[in-house]
């Protein structure tokens, strides 16, 4: 029987998630072994792949690219996992959605600074994604199939929720977590 | 498994940073950049709450270092205060912070650059990876587990959890030091040390290798930015600033922290998220240094324990004056896990770190201030300012990844220039573009208050602007 393929994503997070599934320690070996980790931080892949079983995604939907790579992820991904506060509710990067995005940008990049590089008094925009109007939650742009909240999500929780995706059963949280925790 | 899965069509897959690199009309490298591309707006959307949830809001800038976030936040806040911590709630914050050295160094080199030295620059890209690692040295792969979970298990012990952590507070922290916390800490330093030890052996040993790398990986004159006491003793939770230029000669010395802005400017590109910080005095063009461990043994004159000083001495031998090859960021950074560990030990064998007082309590007595640390990949700032109700009213936050954002783009032309060969990119070439970036262990999550890290796009654009070859990674 062929591995399952996972793929593990950052999106608009500080990756203290990604940070909590390193923390499984040795069981990361263990893991490790049992999957093909075909997209990740910790790999070298070019592209998200097709046929992906699994996604754990960290982070919220912040800019444009975040949205793009988000949409062609659940096209590509059988079970999809948003994983931590920022994906499941927005948690932290969605503290700017009072402001506006010229605000946020204003007082980066003009209030804040000393100097301007080539054609000074601009703002990044060349080479750069636009962010979008708020800071959004997974489900609010795709479907998701596995909420896992926490920031971060424990260790011990995650290194459950993927051994009952390896074997084939949804994970059942109810006496694992809850919001808050 | 899936019955059916749609694949949409296929459009470029773009990372979170991404690097261009120009060619002039004879086919040479002439320009590159490095591209961060996303942002995330903590400098204005802290405004407005109270600065006590600071040290909490701001460890979410990331996961990798939250421990030093905090810090520095919960030293702006004490300014703000007014107020010095507790003797045991400073040792306290201090074991954190050494702590979290130990698990950011084991996971910059063990999870993320080990499979360059282990499985080769030229590698297959499919096995050169942790997993691949763990295939085909499992020892040192579980050496780097286990190194990082100790780090990351004082952190839990002291902090509460791993990652993010709530005990840092203004004023010191909230717990004091249990015996049996105390003795568990200290249990575990030798066998991390050993682990430590053992890895600067076989890096040691494997530089011969890496000529080619060290002599292109970001391998240029600049200035050096870092935290010393004592006068000239290697610091990493406080102390003053020092400047130095190439040639290892002290520029400024004794900069209260406080001071920064006199010395720092951010510059703003168009073509980037990330900020470039640049040393005053002498102009965004000319202004170029560098921090983390590197810079840090550039400006220091000794460390304060026995092992990490006889492997600093050696480190300083490498050149005359000052280090230069980023590639030597990560020789800097294993001596400095050992420096982390022999200082927690002394730390926790101090009788003073049992005192209960660990938390000083006051009011706003100041409208300002400024918290500055050493993070893992350099120098970090926080800078508030709040109203009379203790409401943010502004934040500046100049983060380590910063300061060597110009450090890094000239790094990655020298790697350019060097390996790139008409117009296309080779995996070797694209590899070792990527692990120079690698070796200033660059987090771009802080660094724009953003970001994924080992996404890229790497574009090689042609005189009149076409895009000739381009890699997603």
């Amino acid at each position: 029987m062929s591995k399952m393929k996972i793929a593990t994503v950052w999106l608009d997070g500080c990756s203290g998630c990604h940070m909590s599934m390193f923390d499984m320690d040795e069981k990361l070996i263990d893991i490790l072994e049992k999957v093909d980790l075909v997209y990740s931080p910790l790999v070298d892949a070019k592209e998200f792949p097709e046929g992906v079983d699994v996604t754990v995604i960290e982070g919220g939907v912040g800019s444009e690219e975040d949205k793009h790579m988000l949409e062609l992820i659940r096209a590509r991904t059988h079970m999809l996992v948003s994983y931590g506060d920022c994906a499941v509710t927005g948690n932290v990067p969605s503290l700017r959605n009072r402001f506006s995005v010229d605000d946020l940008i204003k007082r980066s990049y003009i209030e804040n600074v000393s100097a301007h590089g080539d054609g000074g008094g601009n703002v990044p925009g060349d080479a750069v994604p636009r962010l979008l109007p708020v800071e959004r939650p997974l489900h609010e742009v795709v479907r998701v199939d596995v909420f896992i909240p926490g920031c971060p999500p424990r260790p011990g929780l995650t290194y459950f929720m993927l051994k009952e995706l390896l074997e084939g059963r949804m994970p059942d949280l109810k006496e694992k977590t809850r919001f808050g925790l | 498994m899936p019955d059916k899965i749609v694949i949409s069509p296929v459009t470029r897959v773009e990372g979170h940073s991404k690097i261009t690199i120009q060619l002039g009309s004879d086919g040479t490298v002439v320009d590159a950049h490095l591209h961060i591309t996303q942002f995330r707006g903590f400098e204005k959307f802290c405004e407005g709450r109270p600065y006590y949830e600071m040290p909490y809001i701001v460890a979410r800038i990331c996961g990798i270092c939250p421990v030093s976030h905090s810090l520095a936040s919960a030293k702006a806040c004490d300014a703000i205060w007014g107020v010095k911590v507790p003797y045991a709630g400073d040792l306290l914050r201090r074991v954190m912070h050494l702590a979290q050295f130990v698990q950011s160094h084991a996971l910059s080199f063990f999870h993320l650059s080990s499979p360059d030295f282990l499985m080769g620059m030229d590698a297959d890209p499919a096995e050169r990876n942790l997993a691949g690692v763990i295939r085909k040295y499992p020892d040192i792969a579980r050496d780097g587990i286990s190194l990082r979970s100790y780090g990351q298990q004082v952190i839990e012990r002291l902090g509460g959890k791993r990652v993010h952590p709530s005990e840092i507070v203004p004023g010191g922290v909230i717990s004091p030091l249990s015996e049996e916390d105390r003795e568990w800490v200290l249990a575990g330093i030798p066998p991390a040390l050993q682990i430590a030890e053992r890895t600067l052996g076989w890096f040691k040993q494997s530089i011969e290798e890496h000529r080619e790398e060290i002599r292109t990986f970001g391998n240029f004159p600049t200035l050096f930015l870092g935290h010393v006491r004592d006068r000239g003793s290697l610091a990493l939770y406080d102390g003053l600033l020092r400047f130095i230029d190439a040639s290892g000669k002290i520029i400024h010395d004794d900069i209260e922290p406080q001071h920064y802005e006199r010395w720092i400017g951010e510059m703003v590109d168009t073509e980037s998220y990330l900020k470039s910080p640049y040393f005053k005095p002498l102009g965004h063009a000319e202004g170029i240094y560098r921090v983390g461990p590197l810079a840090r043994f550039n400006v220091a004159d000794r460390c304060s324990t026995a092992t990490a000083n006889r492997e600093f001495v050696e480190f300083k031998a490498l050149e005359r004056g000052a280090v230069h090859s980023s590639f030597f960021y990560h020789y800097a950074r294993l001596i400095e896990i050992i420096y982390a560990l022999e200082r927690m030990e002394q730390l926790l064998n101090d009788p003073g770190i049992m005192n209960s007082h660990v938390r000083a309590f006051a009011s706003p007595n100041n409208t300002e201030g400024i918290g500055v640390s050493e993070a893992p990949r350099g120098t970090l700032i926080h800078h508030y300012k709040v109203d009379e109700n203790g409401l943010i009213t502004w934040v500046d936050l100049i983060i380590a990844t910063g300061h060597n954002n110009l450090a890094m783009n000239r790094g990655v032309l020298q790697v350019a220039k060097h390996f790139i060969r008409g117009d296309k990119i080779e995996e070797g070439a694209l590899n070792r573009i990527e692990a120079v970036i690698r070796a200033f262990d660059p987090c771009l999550s802080c660094s724009t208050h953003a970001v994924g890290a080992s996404n890229y796009l790497i574009q090689l654009i042609g005189p009149d602007g076409e895009v000739l070859h381009s890699v997603n990674r």
